[in-house]
């Protein structure tokens, strides 16, 4: 619905001391520090757990805990071999190509529709622009589960169920109205000098768009679309309802929910399973840990 | 390309053609655009380029809404008009009841424990040596899945019967039985509702980075003359946060808390992987999903959802006046 109106500037490297170091400071630092370590513990220990259960033997996995492996440890790559193997009905690449192939559309088509919606918006002069933005703002507040029914209704009804289609038009549907209120602010940011030069030079609006918009929006774009990849790809209620029927489409976040569901006690599957899916979000935070950041602020109130 | 695809190099195939056919639908929308000409041009390019969002907009996210509140008040198959009962059944039914409460104590704990762990932590490592990296390991919930953070969780509250050959190995039972206690069916156990509070603390866990993200920019962004005035005066380190630190992040903490309540109320992959919504912890989202896949009922299905819309309203429609009124 609405951005959060914060600076998202990575952070300058500022000499002065802000508020709360003062306040920190004066907190007497060693109580200040162990506060924070626990905190940070606290929020490392359950992963690192998971993490450290993912290479451990399948029985030492169910029979004691992790912090075992400190008094006895071993280590195998089993468990993910395991989850990859066609044997143990797991097939986890399967489900990785699946999402692979749900994301892929479903952050180019909303990109490439919202940027072009945008630009109308910030730049075109037409008659109800200001309605229809409203409008389309406004749509934010719908939560997706409005949706589910009826779509699902329409999907079957023009027989794409079952394929990927549904997952491709349903996540660009909903991306559409966050990404054109941001792409439309980004845009109106640029100079209006810019856009009436290529004009007087005789450019139309198509041209604009690809020669003068385009370049500048490149930052913009790859906010959103970080954030957009990564919605789509830890999704699990869009995928649950419109690919719930079959592996085929299945994602590969459902895969994960389905295996702790009917395989609850399979925990050496579970952990490098788990590791499995979040290879690609967590890479994707480490190195592009200021887009992500920075789409994430923009878009914390999606769906 | 719209049948079901089953191998992997089926399915790239779909996804390229499904990407050409964007493509060419981009294009002609382009090549249209490029030869509009005249007084109404203007009019014309505007209507074109929004035309494929107009459309979508409206079969995926118009339509549907008003055909969901439409739906809530048949019954289970869309047959038979109910009026309200749907309605009557979420506010009366004993399990509806549980699935509203749980609800309730979900965006009555979230989002102001969320803040307040996000905050403090901020403030802590706020200018430290090792700030970006302390930030990411908080961070880091919030970039995987709810499902992989559900799994990551499961092995913490995981019980094993209490024999003695048999070890625990999820980590809070371990802890109790290291301090003498009995090991608990944690996931299982609803008396004051532990099981629910449980799945809070995962979502709380989850969220404490998107709080701490947001509040850390704030902080960054107080001015320095007021902090270096306030240091000259000599204000101890508790009036430096209560009077200096906190109203100036007042507005960033309202919008971090009105977001994490629409987020808290729509919260449902974390329920759903944990618990499926067994053992009194459904909440309404969940519920939405259970009622229509599992029970098959998609009157009621329907009226949860517009329930979570009307939920939503308020706290949507309070964050946007709040954040115009500053901006």
């Amino acid at each position: 619905m609405t951005a959060t109106p914060v600076a998202t500037t990575p952070e300058l490297k500022a000499p002065a001391p802000s508020a709360s170091a003062i306040a920190k400071k004066r907190l007497s630092s060693p109580w200040a520090s162990l506060v924070a370590i626990v905190v940070a513990v606290l929020w490392t220990l359950p992963t690192f757990g998971l993490l450290l259960s993912s290479f451990r033997p399948e029985m030492d996995i169910k029979r004691t805990g992790w912090w075992t492996f400190f008094s006895d440890p071993q280590v195998t790559l089993d468990n993910y071999r395991a989850v990859f193997d066609e044997e143990t009905g797991v097939n986890l690449a399967d489900f990785f190509v699946n999402s692979l192939t749900i994301c892929i559309p479903a952050v180019l088509i909303p990109i490439a529709l919202a940027a072009l919606g945008a630009y109308a918006f910030a730049w075109i002069n037409f008659r109800g622009k200001n309605i229809l933005f409203l409008a389309i703002f406004a749509l934010q507040i719908v939560p997706l589960q409005v949706t589910l029914i009826p779509l699902l209704t329409i999907f079957v009804k023009i027989d794409i169920s079952g394929t990927f289609w549904p997952l491709w038009l349903a996540h660009s549907t909903f991306a559409l109205p966050l990404a054109i209120y941001l792409l439309h602010n980004f845009m109106k940011e640029i100079p209006a000098g810019l856009i009436e030069a290529a004009r007087i030079d005789g450019a139309g609006h198509v041209s604009i768009f690809f020669r003068v918009m385009l370049p500048l929006l490149i930052p913009a774009l790859a906010a959103f679309g970080i954030f957009q990849f990564l919605w789509v790809w830890n999704d699990l209620l869009v995928a649950l309802v419109f690919a719930g029927g079959g592996d085929e489409v299945a994602p590969i976040t459902l895969q994960l929910a389905n295996i702790t569901g009917t395989r609850g006690t399979a925990w050496h599957l579970l952990a490098s399973g788990t590791f499995v899916s979040i290879i690609v979000p967590v890479t994707v935070f480490l190195l592009l840990q200021r887009y992500f950041v920075r789409g994430l602020l923009a878009g914390s109130v999606k769906g | 390309m719209f049948e079901t695809a089953s191998t992997t190099p089926e399915k790239l195939l779909q996804m390229l053609s499904a990407l050409l056919l964007f493509a060419a639908v981009m294009g002609v929308i382009l090549f249209i655009a490029s030869r509009v000409r005249g007084k109404r041009s203007d009019n014309w390019v505007g209507y074109l380029y929004l035309l494929p969002v107009v459309v979508l907009l409206a079969v995926g996210l118009v339509y549907p809404g008003l055909r969901t509140v439409y739906e809530s008040f048949f019954d289970a198959h869309g047959e038979e008009f109910i009026g309200v009962d749907n309605y009557k059944t979420i506010l009366t039914d004993n399990d509806q009841l549980v699935v509203l409460g749980n609800t309730i104590i979900w965006v009555v704990l979230v989002p102001p424990l969320a803040t307040a762990i996000g905050l403090v932590y901020a403030i802590l490592v706020d200018k430290s040596r090792f700030e970006s990296f302390a930030k990411a390991l908080i961070f880091l919930p919030m970039a995987i899945s709810m499902v992989a953070a559900s799994v990551i969780w499961k092995f913490v509250y995981e019980y094993r019967v209490n024999q003695p050959n048999v070890n625990q190995i999820g980590l809070l039972n371990q802890i109790i039985v290291w301090l003498g206690g009995e090991p608990v069916q944690l996931l299982i156990t609803d008396t004051g509702r532990l099981n629910t509070l449980l799945l809070i603390v995962v979502f709380i866990w989850i969220q404490a980075g998107f709080a701490m993200t947001i509040l850390s920019a704030a902080i960054k962004a107080i001015p320095d003359e007021i902090v270096e005035a306030a240091r000259l005066d000599g204000v101890s380190p508790w009036s430096m946060f209560f009077k200096i630190t906190l109203p100036s992040v007042r507005t960033t903490v309202v919008v971090v808390l009105t977001t994490l309540a629409i987020g808290t109320l729509k919260v449902f992959d974390v329920v759903r992987t944990m618990t499926g919504g067994n053992f009194k912890t459904s909440v309404i989202a969940n519920e939405f999903y259970s009622q229509l896949i599992r029970a098959d009922n998609q009157g009621l299905a329907a009226a949860l959802a517009v329930v979570l819309f009307i939920l939503v309203l308020p706290i949507v429609f309070y964050n946007i006046r709040h954040v115009r009124r500053e901006a």
